[in-house]
Order: C-alpha cells, then structure tokens, then sequence
C-alpha cells in the first residue's frame, strides 16, 4: 500500500456559531486523484484552505506530505501548488512574467513550456486581464505545477474551458498522476469527477457522508440500471414478456427499455429469450447510474434527515 | 534575476502600466509642478525660491499618499495576497517592494524638476546636495511607510481614500508648500509639525536651500527616518493576508503610534 500523503484526522472548522466543517477524517494516498464533491457550503472551501494552509483550523489535525500546514507554512510552500478559482493575480503581470516572479520565489527555472503546452504560447506578453476566463485558469494551472509539487489542490479546474483544454487538462493530470503528484479535486461537475478521480468523498454539512471510489459509490445506491435492447425481430414487443429483477420497462425509438435492480440474471435472461425467439440482437446498452445520480441521491436523502433532525 | 530582483522589476513596470499609477507617480506632480512653475511666480515672486524642494515633496505627498494605499487594498480584496501567500512571497515582500519602486519613480520624478526648474523658471538649486538627497530618502521613507500602513489597515478603498485625504489636504495647506511656516498662526504652526510635509520642508530649507530652518533641521530628518521605519514595521505585523481584512496579530488603532515620532518632535522643537 503506498503512503498517505494527505492525512486529515477530526478536522474542524468553525465561523462565529457556524459549523463549516464538523470532524471529519480521511486518507489521500501518493499518486492518487481525490474527488472532493458537495453542494455549495458543504465545508469543501474550508477544507481545502485549511490543507493549503490559508486558513487555520479549529480543531483536529492536518498533514499535508508530512507537514502542518497551520505551522510551518514554508516548508508547504514547496510541497503545494493551487490553481485557485479566482485567479488572485494582478492585473498588468503577464504570463512570462508571473511565471519568471513565482518560480523565482520557489527557486526553480521558470517553466515557459507549461504555457505552451496549455495553449498559451501567443498570450505569453498579454496582460492577465486581458485573458480569457479559460486562459487565466489555464495560467493559474501552469503556475501551480512549475515548481513540481507533491500536492495539487485544484478547485473547478475546468469551469470555462472548451473541450479541447479541458481534455489537455485531463491528460496534464495523468500525467502528473503518473509522476506520484498527488491530486485534489474539488469540483461540481460529476461527470469530470467520475472520469478522472480514483476515490471521491462527499461532503455534505460539514460532514463526509461517503467516501470511495465512483463505482463503489454508485453502486451502492439504491438507483436502478437501464439496460436498453433492440432486436430485428419482435421478441421483445409483447409487454406481457417479464425478466427478473426488472422493476418497469418502456419502449421508445424501437428499443426495448429495462430498469433492473440486479443487472446479472435480467441481461442472461433477456439474451436467453432472444435466443429462445430465435430473433437477433442488434444492440445491448447498460447504463448504470452515474455519480451525479448518486450525487443527488445522497444529498436530497441526507439533507431531508438532517433538516428532520434540527 | 532572483525573486527580490523579479519582483522589483515587475513592480516598477506597474508604477508605469497602471494608468492611476502613471496619474500619480509621473502626470500629476510634473503637471503640478509645470503649473505652478509658470503660474505662482506671477501671483506671488518669493514662491520661486521653495519651487524645487516644495514641488518635490508635493510629487513624494502624491505618489505615496494618493498612489500607494488602493493598490494594496484592491490586491487584498480580489485575492492576490492568498495567491502570493500559496507561492511563498513573504509579506514584507509584499508591502516594501511596492514602496521601493515608488521611491525609484519619485526619484526619477526629482531628477526631472531638479534640472528643469532652473531652466524653465530660473528657480534657485539646492546649494547644499547631500542634504538634499538625505532629505528626500527620509520625506520618501516617512510617506512610503505610512501610506503602506494606511493601505495595511483600510478595510476597503473607501476608507483608504479617506486616511490619505486626512494626511494629504493639511499637508498641501499646511506644510510649507504654498505658505511659508513662519506665516502661519502658532497653533497651526505647531500642529502641522504632525505631517511629514512641514518636517521635511522644514529640512529641505535649513539642510539643503541655504536659508534658516524654522526649527531643527536634523531633528526633521531624524523624526521623517523614525515613522518610516515605524511605519513599515507597523504595516509588517499588521498585515493581513485575507480578503476582508479581518484577521491580523493587533488592532488597527495600533497604526496611530507612527504618530509618535512626530509627537515627540513637536514637543521638543
């Protein structure tokens, strides 16, 4: 098993009365890809300030590669890097510039191919507010990765980006992922966080309500898998034809449409029929559900029992 | 170039870029100066004796006091500090970089007077040189600091705009710029050694011009020296990396005590 890199034990944090984040522990290994997820004002900020050493917390412990990130924030300076989701530069600097005056202050070269690589080679003499929303998150990536941290805290990486840069991002995190960095997401969007992360927590209130990875998450749900079937003949048009653990079924744009609760014995029964009819099958989809429906699954179920409880 | 030297640079480079910056550093004391230079002589001869060291400190009053504070404060609130923060700039990088390239452009706007004055208005030279500059890096030392401080303390720009308003209108009424300290009423007198205007008027005169300082021309100087350094140290432990400005080691009011030199100044002056 590879090391902790991350170690967050009975995190606190607290605001006046308000409890942003209510004890929480969790691990992130060396190399990993970790999905922080929430609704807005689930403590996922405040965690992540907290680990990126903005913010100080009200109880528990905090390491971050072996460092409190409260106590000795210059020894995280160099084991750290963050895309912030504001880009938090002024307004005249230039990119060749920024990363001239940042890696300066890291003591490492300035890394002018990162700029390149992100799409940003012509805009390198252009002032920051002169940038798009796209290319200043892109800097802000740039930025965060010149001095090869062991940490990346990336907060809505790909908010405004095209589909091009937010593949290239993709791809800058596996790389990156490839190398032993270790990546914390934070992100609203489901589908990036499904695709990329190896584990996901999800916070809600303050609290983690489940942690692991996207195909555990989802298949502990109570969500139901769509298989959909369409066949050349007409075996499966009878409504009155049943398969087990299907819950309800459609038809729509000639396929038949099942909703099962155990996926094994529906899709042997339904290619057992097919055959049976001596019909053929022209297409078999399954689609479970994905994180965003657990996503919500868990903070509509969650969220009434604590707004029952208060 | 290491980080002190990036910085620098990248922080001269805005003292240009940024136009409200140009406005103060560069357009506003030079367009004083040329209107001054041309108009008050006519109204009033004696003025063309203080043109160069009242011109001068008028440009120090502008670019520190109207130029320094905002930028800090709008760098705080949008979230520049947390990114220096993340990237290890230390905080006294952050309000005593700005400061020094202030004092570069103040200098270069000096240069500019100094050799202009006599030729455009035939207005005296400072007759005693190193007293001069001695003057201008203690004025330039003494402003920078307390418009750090005040950029430091201001919870927004609003407030910024008023501190510095606070410091810069007596100090145009009141320190020797326009009317002489000797014609002041004794009160008036007395309060405006207060502003760092009066102190380094008071020094330019006695230490660099050749004429008789209202009082101690030294002690100018060393009071302009103390609340500089008083006033970065001020600014350094009261510095604040969060957007709203609400977390800091000691309370605001604590900033009052760059008042101190001055404080002691008058009373022994």
């Amino acid at each position: 098993m590879k090391d902790s890199v991350i170690k967050v034990r009975d995190f606190r944090k607290t605001y006046g009365d308000l409890v942003a984040v209510d004890g929480i522990s969790f691990d992130v290994q060396q190399g990993e890809i970790f999905g922080l997820l929430g609704p807005n004002g689930a403590g996922k900020t405040s965690t992540l300030e907290s680990l990126e050493g903005l913010r100080a917390p009200d109880g528990g412990s905090l390491r971050v590669a072996g460092v409190d990130p409260a106590r000795e924030p210059r020894k995280l300076r160099n084991v750290i890097g963050v895309q912030l989701q504001s880009g938090g530069l002024p307004e005249s600097i230039t990119p060749d510039e920024v990363m001239k005056f940042f890696c300066a202050y890291h003591n490492v070269a300035p890394r002018f191919d990162l700029l390149e690589r992100l799409g940003l080679n012509e805009k390198r003499k252009a002032q920051f507010v002169e940038l798009s929303t796209g290319q200043q998150r892109r800097l802000a990536l740039a930025l965060a990765v010149a001095h090869n941290p062991q940490v990346l805290f990336l907060d809505e990486p790909t908010a405004g980006l095209d589909v091009a840069s937010r593949a290239e991002l993709h791809d800058l995190m596996r790389e990156l992922q490839a190398n032993g960095t270790t990546i914390i997401l934070a992100t609203h969007d489901m589908a990036e966080a499904e695709g990329i992360s190896d584990r996901v927590a999800i916070l809600l209130r303050g609290k983690i309500v489940t942690i692991g990875t996207p195909m555990e998450i989802t298949a502990t749900g109570a969500g139901l898998t769509k298989v959909s079937v369409r066949t050349e003949g007409s075996s499966l048009s009878d409504p009155g034809v049943t398969f087990p653990t299907v819950s309800h079924q459609v038809f729509k744009d000639e396929y038949s449409i099942y909703f099962s609760t155990d996926i094994g014995p529906t899709v042997s029964a339904i290619i057992a029929h097919i055959e049976a009819q001596e019909d053929t099958l022209i297409d078999l989809r399954v689609e479970r559900p994905s994180l965003e429906d657990r996503f919500l699954e868990i903070t509509r179920t969650k969220g009434t029992k604590a707004a029952g409880a208060q | 170039m290491n980080a002190f030297t990036n910085h620098f640079s990248f922080e001269f480079r805005t003292g240009i870029r940024n136009k409200q910056l140009l406005l103060m550093n560069y357009l506003f004391p030079l367009g004083f100066y040329l209107m001054m230079g041309f108009v008050m002589p006519e109204i009033n001869p004696p003025f063309l004796e203080a043109l160069v060291p009242a011109m001068v400190v008028f440009a120090i009053l502008a670019a520190t006091f109207l130029g320094l504070p905002d930028p800090l404060v709008n760098a705080r609130e949008v979230g520049i500090f947390r990114s220096y923060k993340i990237n290890g700039i230390p905080a006294s990088s952050i309000l005593i970089i700005p400061a020094l390239t202030t004092v570069l452009h103040l200098t270069i706007v000096t240069v500019i007077i100094t050799a202009t004055a006599p030729l455009l208005f035939d207005a005296p030279l400072p007759v005693n040189w190193p007293g001069y500059v001695l003057t201008f890096i203690a004025m330039a030392s003494a402003c920078a600091g307390i418009a750090t401080l005040i950029g430091v303390i201001s919870p927004s720009t609003r407030i910024t705009v008023l501190w510095s308003q606070l410091i810069f209108v007596p100090s145009m009424l009141l320190g020797g710029l326009m009317v002489p300290y000797s014609m002041l009423p004794d009160v008036a007198a007395k309060l405006s050694q207060l502003l760092p205007a009066t102190q380094a008027m008071n020094a330019l005169n006695g230490l660099a011009m050749g004429k008789v300082a209202d009082f101690a021309p030294w002690g100018s100087v060393v009071v302009l020296f103390l609340s500089g350094v008083l006033a970065f140290g001020l600014a350094i432990y009261l510095f604040s990396w969060d957007r709203h400005n609400t977390k800091r080691r000691g309370h605001p009011l604590l900033a009052l005590l760059v008042l101190l030199p001055y404080v002691i100044g008058m009373l022994f002056a």
